[in-house]
């Protein structure tokens, strides 16, 4: 039966073009990397590249679970996602002479806790995730996680939130000072019943759409995260990224190697080529958040390295996603499930 | 079926021993790559979960347990009956039974319009009401999304003739789900009642009206048997898929409520990652589904017999 | 005899009229816009090919180009394929008198009607994964095989219906094997039956997102799924031109079928 289909697809010319040399495939986060950086790497290294998106960490781990593993070249996900596919073996290492340019790595990005000494991943991007607030219709204080989880009369009905359980419930933990994967049954409760009560305020669920709605007006206050929310104000959206007092997530995405690569040498060729300052700037002045790379300053468009979005007030506390234990990670799965119902 | 094709036609045995073979194709491609799969994904449904994804070869009811039975937040309070998840199948079905009955209040009397006008201009009718039917259903849903957003042109138009003050917040509703399946399914109610009403032989009630029947008793006494099959045809044609509909809950109700079609989403391409959980919503929805089917299917051999 | 004219209900003129108007509302307004020379989807800038232009030669195009190739492809390759399946059991069910298992065939034939699609995607996920089958283009023409079959079979099986067999038994009188039967009579009186069913089936292959976006591989994407990636993000006008276009297509596909329906008919 395969044979036959098989065969039935090259007569009509339906067959990929098997595992050869000259191919890169990318799994990546959506809107974060300009075309021309990649059709430079295609030019440079005469390599043909294709690329997925996706809009989420887990959607990312949903897929390369679901039958994409051995598909994919490289992947780009956040720290925390890296130990968790690291320790369900879906990464592959690579030695430091595979990667010349891997001293190009800022120091304190070096030695990360989710990929000790780097050995199957190099910093992408790093930036934070907040919200944004449409200073047209709210004039009130920026400074409160309560904007979206107690929104004030002027934003209720007209807030997205980012369809991602991790980042959604990690912020309103911190907005009610409730440690990360917590198993404490009562602060489990009290962030079950803050989210409960915030969502009759919320217009919609969604994160790939984080920036359409704000510049669009459909939206007037938004989870977001920093470069995309730099980017809204770029296309004219009224909105300010405000940095709460209770805190804010900080994260660092990290394109990775994956196992079963079928293209390993092009996928270290790639990961060496992001590691170059130039590049690595590239998709900073794209995207809009902080390189890991030393020595891109000089390649950076003034208005992204001096973005408000990339540069929060000294005194703000940010805090890493953690990539909680699975009896753990099942309730606040019930929490997730249980609001939108 | 009423007013099939000419006798013996259909009942040819020109080719006779070779039905077996001829249908050995649909045999194959059917039974392996949708059969199979549905056992297979009955067989997932009593499976153990592995955490992020995956399933360990362990048989278990833990799926449907979790479906059904409440256990608390925590997993270990005496178990009540878990109304999370029938209430998404119930507001689905909900959605899917209002979708119907919108569709078949303006679809019957399209359709009856349509297949009464003389055979010139109705081709013309048949003709618009059929293109959208082979319009992309996803351009569709878009379409009616940009049409109702806050800034969208309805509202704009609306504000302009100065019928509303304030823009009408339409999308991201309930009522934007049922406006779009409404209208991505209405061409599905409108063809099948077209061709039941064409085959009527009009003849007949004007015989009724010899006999003095008004047009409401020759409606509800000849018209409605014969046109019957159509009718129950477009429900389930509109019922059906607008039960585990994907696009339209998605794009015009913002991902805020689960439907069926992104509860079992959610569990293979989401966070959750529990796929017995997901195969076994989409086992009850399919036992709900050919359910339907099935009492269709009895009720219309009982009609015939 | 007027007096009762079923023919004349009032108001039902009113509300075919206002169904055609819901029907096309959404579509005519995309279609206007995507003509709009401003950025900002919702305000009219004055006319323009510019998104058009951007559908072909912008920095989305090379996405959109590769998308439509495969959509087409498997449109083509899908309907081709289950139209001759289609055909193979119309003539089982209407020419071939009984045999073993015909009640089920009838069956098996209608089931990716019955089963919902969210369904049919995820069992042929779970499907694929446990034979460790790798997803990618094949998967989602095997996919989509199987759910146009009973679209193909439909006016294929219902033309058949209508041409009565005495053309065929003429010729196995004059001694044709019934394999030249079929080849040089049924066939050729099959004609628009068929056409009607690879039209068919070709756009529902061209229209189905849900269960591609299931069993595609890595860096497959059709032109429903890439739509669908892209509108996520927000409508933007490159969309509507492209919407407009493939509403075009499906024009174009409806007069088709229309054109042969009549030279059916005309025929008989």
């Amino acid at each position: 039966m395969k044979t036959f289909l098989t065969t039935t697809a090259l007569a009509l010319g339906l067959a990929t073009a098997a595992a050869a040399e000259g191919e890169l495939k990318i799994y990546h986060w959506f809107e974060y990397i300009p075309q021309e950086l990649l059709d430079k790497f295609a030019a440079e290294y005469d390599v043909k590249v294709t690329m997925d998106t996706f809009d989420s960490n887990e959607a990312l781990l949903a897929a390369l679970k679901a039958g994409k593993m051995g598909s994919y070249d490289v992947a780009v996900p956040g720290d925390y996602m890296v130990k968790i596919m690291g320790d369900e073996g879906m990464l592959d290492t690579f030695t430091p002479d595979e990667m010349p340019n891997l001293g190009n790595i800022q120091d304190q990005w070096m030695d990360v806790d989710f990929d000790p000494g780097r050995k199957s991943s190099i910093p992408y991007q790093w930036g934070s995730t907040s919200f944004s607030v449409n200073t047209e219709v709210y004039t009130g204080p920026l400074d409160s996680l309560g904007l979206i989880f107690d929104p004030p009369e002027e934003l209720k009905g007209k807030i997205n939130v980012l369809d991602t359980s991790g980042e959604t419930l990690t912020l309103a933990s911190l907005y009610a000072g409730i440690p990360q994967c917590t198993s404490d049954r009562t602060q489990l409760k009290a962030l079950n019943d803050l989210v409960q009560a915030a969502k009759p305020y919320w217009a919609s669920f969604g994160s790939d759409v984080a920036k359409d709605v704000l510049v669009s007006g459909d939206a007037a206050a938004g989870m977001i995260w920093s470069g995309f929310s730099a980017k809204a104000r770029a296309e004219g959206a009224p909105i300010q990224y405000v940095f709460p007092k209770e805190g804010m997530i900080v994260w660092m995405d990290n394109v990775v190697l994956l196992k079963d690569a079928p293209n390993r040498d092009n996928a270290l060729k790639f990961m060496n080529f992001l590691l170059e300052p130039e590049n690595a700037a590239a998709v900073t002045n794209y995207a809009a958040y902080t390189s890991g790379v030393k020595g891109v300053e000089e390649f950076l468009l003034p208005e992204i390295a001096n973005s408000p979005e990339s540069n929060p007030p000294a005194d703000v506390k940010g805090v890493f996603v953690q990539a909680c234990p699975e009896e753990v990670q099942v309730m606040y799965d019930a929490i997730w499930t249980n609001l939108k119902k | 079926m009423a007013g099939a094709a000419p006798q013996g036609a259909s009942r040819s045995e020109i080719y006779r021993g070779n039905g077996g073979r001829l249908m050995l194709p649909v045999w194959v491609f059917i039974g392996i790559f949708l059969v199979l799969p549905v056992l297979l994904m009955a067989i997932y449904s009593v499976l153990t979960k592995e955490f992020r994804g995956g399933v360990i070869w362990d048989f278990t009811l833990a799926a449907y347990d979790q479906f059904f039975l409440n256990r608390g937040l925590f997993g270990d309070e005496p178990p009540t009956v878990e109304w999370t998840y029938i209430g998404i199948f119930w507001r689905s079905i909900w959605q899917a039974g209002l979708a119907t009955v919108f569709c078949l209040l303006i679809g019957f009397p399209t359709a009856w319009f349509i297949a009464t006008r003389d055979p010139r201009s109705r081709s013309v009718w048949l003709f618009l009401i059929t293109i959208p039917y082979w319009v992309n259903l996803l351009i569709r849903t878009v379409s009616m999304k940009f049409l109702i957003r806050d800034t969208g042109p309805l509202n704009e138009f609306l504000l302009w003739t100065g019928v509303i003050s304030e823009p009408l917040s339409l999308i991201n509703t309930n009522f934007a789900v049922q406006l779009g399946l409404f209208y991505s399914y209405l061409p599905f109610m409108v063809l099948p009642i077209y061709a039941a009403v064409e085959r009527y032989d009009f003849s007949l009630s004007e015989a009724a009206a010899d006999l003095y029947a008004d047009s409401w008793t020759t409606l509800r006494l000849i018209i409605l048997p014969v046109v019957k099959p159509g009718i129950v045809a477009g429900c389930i044609l509109v019922f059906v898929p607008s039960l585990g509909a994907f696009l339209a809950p998605d794009l015009l109700g913002g991902a805020k409520t689960f439907m069926i079609g992104s509860l079992i989403e959610e569990q293979f391409k989401g966070a959750a990652g529990n796929w017995p959980f997901g195969a076994a919503a989409a086992m009850i929805l399919l036992s709900i589904v050919m359910g339907v089917l099935l009492i269709h299917a009895r009720a219309q051999t009982r009609g015939d017999g | 005899m007027a007096t009762t004219d079923l023919r004349r209900f009032t108001g039902f003129r009113a509300i075919t009229i206002l169904c055609l108007v819901v029907l096309y509302a959404p579509l005519v307004i995309v279609a206007v816009y995507s003509f709009n020379d401003s950025t900002s989807i919702t305000r009219w800038g004055g006319f323009s090919f510019k998104w058009y232009a951007d559908v072909f030669t912008g920095p989305d195009a090379p996405k959109f180009r590769a998308a439509a190739i495969n959509s087409f492809t498997i449109a083509i390759g899908a309907a081709t394929c289950a139209t001759a399946i289609a055909t193979a059991a119309a003539v089982a069910m209407n020419r071939a008198g009984r045999f073993r298992g015909k009640t089920a065939s009838l069956a098996l034939i209608n089931l990716p009607l019955m089963v919902p699609e969210i369904v049919t995607a995820v069992a042929s996920l779970i499907f694929f994964i446990t034979i460790g089958f790798k997803t990618g283009l094949m998967t989602i023409f095997i996919a989509h095989i199987v759910f146009c079959i009973p679209f193909a079979y439909l006016p294929i099986s219902a033309r058949m219906q209508s041409i009565p067999d005495m053309y065929e038994q003429a010729a196995m009188d004059l001694y044709a094997t019934p394999w030249e039967a079929f080849r040089l009579v049924l066939l050729p009186l099959m004609v628009p039956g068929i056409l009607s069913g690879f039209l068919l089936a070709f756009i529902i292959s061209l229209d189905d997102f849900l269960i591609t976006n299931f069993v595609k591989g890595a860096g497959v994407e059709t032109l429903p799924t890439a739509i669908f990636g892209s509108v996520k993000q927000g409508i933007k006008p490159n969309i509507m031109a492209i919407s407009t276009l493939l509403l075009g297509v499906s024009v174009v596909f409806v007069t088709l079928s229309w054109i042969i329906g009549r030279a059916g008919q005309s025929k008989q």
